[in-house]
């Protein structure tokens, strides 16, 4: 169907597309909702890690005894996206196709080396987190693919995930993501970035606005990177 | 769609919001509507006993499911819900704009912690803005409602 209908968009948990609809800042001549598509909501094992379908919402990522066993970075940084009434409808596959560049999940993908399931007619293929996130709300995922699966790796330790925001689960100005001594960085680039956790600031231009200036993103680097690392 | 418990066909307009079936064409205005962009809270119902936004959310997407607005937790104007309760003894609200939002995440947060730590309280009522209390109220009537559900 995505590939039979021009300038479409996939809309899931819709807790990021239907605000960007509300205000018309996104016009698709068609949605495809995938809400009654069967079988598609399984969180299981596979390769010594965790996958997650394109319908598990946030919340069941959250309260999965499997995703704390082999993952518990992940529901740490669900526990961090908005609020549980909005996790209750998102979804965790949502939130990576979206690739906002304050947000979470993506950069957790990328701190743990994991990949997601692109699917069309022409097949599957398997999307690596460095080569996924192409720039802001970007990813490489083809216009006629959706998104069937996250898979993350087990969470090396130590791991943390740390942000600061202005609100409570409102966006982060700046975050960082450890997973083992691998770092990504969010909401200081146009995607998430992986950095060297000895200099993590080191060639970083992050964009400034009224709630903070590229400078002071720069420091929340620096200082959350510190106490990532003091655990 | 059933609305609480009513069987009602699915609106005509695919585009309508959940938010604006319910006022709209259901005439179930206790469901209100404030930033539009899931950030305020008040338009929040249960979508099948879980607490949802009705604002981001299509009403053609709620086909098939049970939906409870506040007009549901007591209906025909019988014995409030304890959470309705709750807000009203201890002085949960004040104007009343955001309260139908705030009760319908606290049923959602005491079917999830039946016993809500202070954190928990915290947390399950952060996503609900209310500029009139200051919160301190609407946290004691969470608490509240707690022993009231017992």
């Amino acid at each position: 169907m995505l590939a039979s209908l021009e300038d479409a968009k996939v809309l899931a948990g819709g807790q990021s597309l239907m605000p960007l609809l509300n205000f018309r800042l996104a016009r698709p001549a068609h949605l495809v909702d995938i809400n009654r598509v069967g079988g598609l909501d399984r969180i299981y094992e596979r390769d010594g890690g965790v996958a997650v379908q394109a319908l598990a919402r946030q919340a069941a990522v959250e309260d999965s005894e499997l995703v704390a066993r082999v993952c518990p970075l992940v529901p740490a940084a669900v526990r961090l996206v908005a609020h549980r009434v909005i996790r209750n409808r998102g979804t965790l596959c949502g939130s990576i196709a979206h690739a906002d560049p304050a947000s979470e999940l993506p950069a957790v993908l990328l701190a743990l080396g994991g990949h997601v399931i692109a699917r069309s007619k022409r097949g599957e293929r398997k999307i690596h987190a460095d080569t996924l996130f192409a720039g802001v709300f970007e990813t490489s995922i083809a216009a006629d693919e959706l998104l069937v699966e996250a898979w993350f790796p087990k969470s090396p330790k130590p791991f943390a995930i740390l942000e600061e925001s202005r609100r409570h689960g409102d966006f982060a100005l700046a975050g960082v993501v450890r997973a083992g001594e691998r770092l990504a960085l969010f909401g200081v680039a146009p995607t998430p970035v992986l950095v060297d956790p000895k200099d993590p600031a080191r060639g970083l231009q992050p964009s400034g606005d009224l709630e903070a200036s590229p400078e002071f993103r720069l420091h929340l680097v620096r200082v959350l990177t510190d106490k990532a690392f003091a655990a | 769609m059933k609305v609480n418990g009513v069987a009602h066909p699915a609106p005509s307009d695919s585009r309508r919001l959940l938010s604006d079936h319910l006022r709209h064409d259901l005439g179930l205005t206790g469901t209100h509507v404030g930033c539009e962009h899931g950030v305020c809270g008040c338009c929040t119902v249960l979508l099948d006993g879980a607490p949802v936004r009705s604002c981001l959310m299509l009403a053609v997407q709620a086909e098939g499911h049970e939906v409870t607005t506040i007009e549901g937790l007591a209906p025909g104007g019988a014995q409030l819900h304890p959470v309705q309760q709750a807000f009203h003894e201890c002085h949960g609200l004040q104007c009343g704009f955001c309260t139908p939002g705030f009760v319908m995440a606290v049923v959602g947060l005491l079917q999830q912690h039946p016993h809500p730590t202070e954190e928990q309280i915290d947390e399950g009522i952060a996503g609900n803005l209310c500029r009139c209390t200051g919160y301190a109220s609407i946290r004691r009537a969470v608490k509240r409602a707690a022993e009231l559900s017992k």
